[in-house]
């Protein structure tokens, strides 16, 4: 409960500065930095384990590791797009709306039952779609928060729709007590596919990916981020949770739509990413290939599959933010977003370029970087059932997606271009956390403890 | 002797590069690592030597293990054997080489060192590594240097070959990655080498990775029809990318697929040797006689490697010892000698500025050093006595010739009839580039080798003829461990 009280009192505290006088920009965005920094270290003290309010709320070190990623990420986030926060009006709103939908990701990771877990899922959703508007003066902004709103509603209907058959059917709404009902009649199998449903449109898991990249493309470059790191993370935890634990009696039908989902999601994602222009577009479709793996991690059913997944998040969570805060900067200097305006950028910015290289090849998974690590235990996590076919497929969409990430690398280092990026002056305080993020995706993965670390969480 | 200085000297020299100030800064200090890499290489060497002579019959000498990701048995698991001193021997000489060649490089100077000294840390950390999820990650560590060198510094269709090379090296990774996982599985959580080389698995299971491990590691050594990448990648590389990928990169696929692929799935060998051997005579074949068509010297040296790694695999397909320790012979000599050829094709390159044979004529008289390399590096290539190559395809058709049936013998003599094929094209081309008149009269002004290229091809050139002349050491090297490869197949 502590992470979630302190994500509160920093809320609050907002409040009160919004209602007080006021503050300027700078000096907000520097306290937020502070206190974000601060509520991700307070993450890794006093943790207990136990539950809250009838076994509705529990909370384990691995969940209390999930809520320190998901800070992480978002102590990062407000680092890279200072440059953004500066200029925009309404900064306390942002944060003050950024966490609470970091408020409703934490409640819905420590969640154990479907009323908490339905009202934190909301909680993380509506946010983000206000979220997703605040570039005001721009029409695509707001087309993708309502895109956003659309979807989010429509999955949030399906998701209640599940959720009361599987009332119907077991007659409780507490976790633990449905696992005990399950018997496999067609009403819960029909209340499964609407819960599978509903997750599968917040993770934009093929085919209800559609509503992704438009979003992604709409949305201001801190929401993008966002949306592809933290939300994503998020779900991805509290998906394992509920088929890992409640849905353990029915695994034998969760594996195969798992990899049927996890095939198509790669597949797709990767095909549509190969032509997208947009950098934000195709991050977009490169994370919903990125969720693919995932789901293959997902469908091992142990403890490893828990583990390598999330490793994984923690290194995409560096690794995709790298390379947003690299978007970022150059979008906020030059408003250039086209993958074909990075021509020649190594030239005017070699930093800037190495650090996209380096997140795009973890995320392509090419060593020496963390993406390697990432995505190889996910593939041992699925490849535990001996399906081969399914690991051949995965790795066979490990060749597409480095084909359209070295597409920008060659943008950026071969590629010649009459009026290239200026040169950037990036601030001190973005090159940091752009340092930091690179020098975490080189680390993780040779820091072997890390793994070894999250692997005894339980 | 400790293995972690083969993968720290090359570290260190790279991160040292990196914070160099100037350009003089990067290559004096890219040199001097080289250098500590060959001395260490020879240190490895006498070091091996001297524990064998003292009848230390272990498998593999100077192991380490240090433990890496614990809970899944993935260990730093090092260790040498005759073939990885060998190969390692190989490529410390490649790679002073390479920096040597180099010397005159002005784009970018810093970031090409750096890449040239990863490409080279990938090679060493493979060649020691006795855990396959460590030699995949080495393997792979090579990608990115590949790919950034062809398409930054290289010539031509740069960005296609760069593309195509990285695609196709993926691919082999995806099929590798498969196979490993499946060893993995089978043999209860193990990517160990030596352990797995102890654990019986299924026939059928063998059957079924088998060609995914060899298939993988093929496509890294150009396994006909998976070459594609050769002629492409070598042609647009810069002078010292082509060196690495020729002389050092084709031998980690050589490598895996005896290590890995035949060592650890004898079954599967055995299986699927003759369809090894079939694609192999065929590339050797075919590799010769595209040659034949070839007018660029750099697309002629490229195909005739298709031919000439044809002889290692087709070493390995005939799976007796002579053949298996002829065709790790091959390995050695064909790095040495391929790298050479690439070396003084740049160095022709860099003066005249076409590798068109039809544009050359009579550079003997005015360059006779690099055309005197030039003729030595051809005669090595046609298998002339007193060269590596011929020590090297010899033991490979005597191998071959141990398997008695009428199949293996078509193959060979199929494969011998190609030195036919390769010394028409050699000849052909030193004879249109080094003989007759001069055919453009600004090559009169043509300057001889600098003095770094002079010891490049020198160090290169005494390779060729040490194994050439006397092969003994390098057959003592290499026969033990061909040797407990082939207790492994025949089931001891």
């Amino acid at each position: 409960m502590k992470s979630e009280l302190l994500v509160t009192a920093i809320i609050f505290l907002l409040l009160f500065i919004k209602i007080g006088k006021g503050m300027k920009n700078e000096l907000l965005l520097s306290l937020m930095q502070v206190l974000l920094l601060l509520n991700f270290i307070a993450g890794f003290f006093f943790n207990k384990t136990g539950n809250l309010f009838g076994d509705m709320f529990y909370t384990t070190p691995l969940i209390a590791f999930q809520k320190n990623i998901l800070s992480l990420a978002v102590y990062f986030i407000s680092l890279l797009c200072s440059d953004w926060f500066k200029k925009t009006g309404h900064l306390p709103e942002f944060f003050m709306l950024m966490l609470s939908a970091l408020l409703g990701m934490f409640l819905m990771i420590s969640s154990s039952n479907l009323l908490i877990f339905y009202l934190s899922l909301e909680l993380a959703t509506i946010p983000v779609a206000a979220m997703a508007n605040f570039d005001l003066e721009k029409k695509r902004s707001s087309e993708g928060a309502m895109k956003m709103i659309l979807s989010s509603a429509f999955s949030s209907g399906i998701l209640l729709f599940g959720i009361s058959l599987l009332y119907g059917s077991t007659g409780t709404i507490s976790f633990p007590e449905i696992t005990g009902q399950l018997d496999g009649s067609s009403m819960q199998i029909l209340a499964f596919i609407f819960l599978v449903t509903a997750f599968a449109f917040k993770l934009s898991i093929v085919p209800f990916h559609l509503w992704t990249a438009d979003v992604y493309e709409g949305s201001p470059m801190a929401v993008t981020s966002f949306l592809s790191v933290v939300s994503k993370g998020s779900v991805a935890f509290i998906f394992i949770t509920v088929l890992y634990k409640m849905f353990q009696p029915m695994q034998d039908m969760w594996y195969t739509l798992l990899v049927i989902l996890a095939i198509a999601t790669m597949v797709i994602g990767n095909l549509f990413a190969l032509r997208q222009q947009n950098i934000k577009r195709f991050l977009a479709f490169s994370s919903i290939a990125q969720v693919g793996f995932i789901l293959v991690g997902i469908s091992s059913n142990d403890y490893m599959g828990i583990a390598a997944v999330v490793y994984f998040v923690l290194i995409y969570v560096f690794s995709n933010l790298a390379a947003f805060g690299v978007a970022a900067v150059i979008a906020e200097h030059t408003s250039k977003e086209n993958i074909d305006n990075y021509k020649g950028l190594y030239k005017t910015n070699p930093f800037l370029s190495w650090i996209l290289a380096i997140a795009l090849f973890s995320l392509a998974g090419v060593p020496p970087t963390a993406g390697f690590f990432g995505k190889l235990f996910l593939l041992t996590a699925g490849g535990a059932k001996a399906a081969y076919w399914f690991i051949l497929v995965a790795a066979l969409n490990m060749i597409i997606s480095l084909y359209y990430y070295l597409r920008v690398v060659r943008a950026m280092f071969m590629d010649k271009n009459d009026s290239p990026v200026e040169p950037i002056k990036v601030s001190p305080i973005v090159k940091l956390a752009l340092v930091i993020c690179g020098a975490g995706i080189i680390m993780i993965g040779l820091l072997s403890w890390i793994f070894e670390y999250i692997k005894t969480l339980r | 002797m400790n293995l972690l200085l083969l993968i720290g000297a090359p570290l260190l020299t790279a991160v040292a590069v990196l914070f160099s100030r100037n350009k003089q800064q990067v290559k004096w200090i890219s040199l001097l690592g080289s250098v500590v890499q060959i001395i260490l290489a020879f240190a490895l060497l006498f070091a091996f030597r001297q524990e064998r002579a003292e009848n230390n019959s272990a498998q593999m000498l100077f192991e380490q293990n240090h433990k890496l990701f614990d809970s899944l048995n993935i260990n730093f698991h090092f260790g040498v054997d005759g073939i990885s001193v060998a190969m390692i021997l190989l490529t410390s000489l490649v790679v002073v080489a390479g920096v040597l060649v180099s010397w005159n490089i002005e784009k970018m100077t810093k970031e090409f060192y750096f890449l040239l000294l990863l490409l080279g840390l990938g090679a060493y950390g493979f060649f020691i590594s006795l855990d396959l999820f460590i030699l995949f990650f080495f393997l792979e560590i090579s990608v990115i240097p590949k790919y950034l060198l062809i398409g930054i510094w290289g010539s031509g269709k740069k960005e296609y070959s760069a593309n195509k090379l990285a695609l196709m090296l993926m691919g082999g990774s995806a099929l590798i990655l498969v196979g490993m996982l499946g060893l993995y599985f089978i043999a209860g959580h193990s990517f160990d080498i030596l352990s797995l080389s102890k654990t019986d698995i299924p026939i059928d299971i063998q059957n079924l990775l088998f060609p995914l491990l060899f298939v993988g590691f093929g496509v890294f050594t150009a396994l006909f029809p998976l070459h594609t990448w050769v002629p492409d990648g070598h042609s647009s590389a810069p002078t010292a990318g082509s060196m690495f990928l020729a002389g050092i990169s084709m031998k980690l696929g050589g490598y895996g697929c005896l290590r890995v692929a035949t060592y650890l799935l004898p079954e599967g060998a055995k299986e699927y040797a003759n369809i090894i051997i079939i694609l192999s005579a065929i590339a050797i074949l075919y590799g010769a006689f595209a040659t034949m068509m070839q007018k660029d010297l750099k697309y002629i040296n490229a195909y005739s490697s298709v031919s000439h790694v044809g002889f290692s695999l087709l070493g390995i397909g005939m799976l007796t010892q002579t053949a298996i320790t002829g065709a790790l012979m091959q390995m050695v000599s064909h790095g040495l000698m391929t790298a050479l050829f690439f070396a003084v094709i740049g160095m022709v390159y860099d003066r005249t500025h076409t590798r068109m044979t039809g544009e050359m004529g009579g550079l003997m008289k005015v360059m006779p050093f690099i055309s005197t390399v030039f003729f030595i590096v051809g005669l090595c290539s046609l298998g002339l006595p007193g060269f590596s190559g011929f020590v090297a395809e010899m033991t490979v058709f005597m191998g071959s010739w141990e398997n008695a049936d009428a199949f293996h013998r078509i193959a060979t003599i199929a494969a011998a009839m190609s030195i036919v094929v390769t010394a028409v094209y050699i000849l052909r081309a030193t004879g249109q580039t080094m003989m007759g008149a001069i055919k453009n009269e600004s090559h009169l002004q043509l300057k001889d080798a600098a003095w770094n290229e002079k010891l490049a091809a020198i160090i290169l050139v005494a390779g060729i003829l040490v194994i050439g002349i006397a092969p003994g050491w390098l057959n003592d090297l290499l026969r033990p461990a061909a040797e407990e490869i082939m207790n492994r197949i025949a089931g001891k």
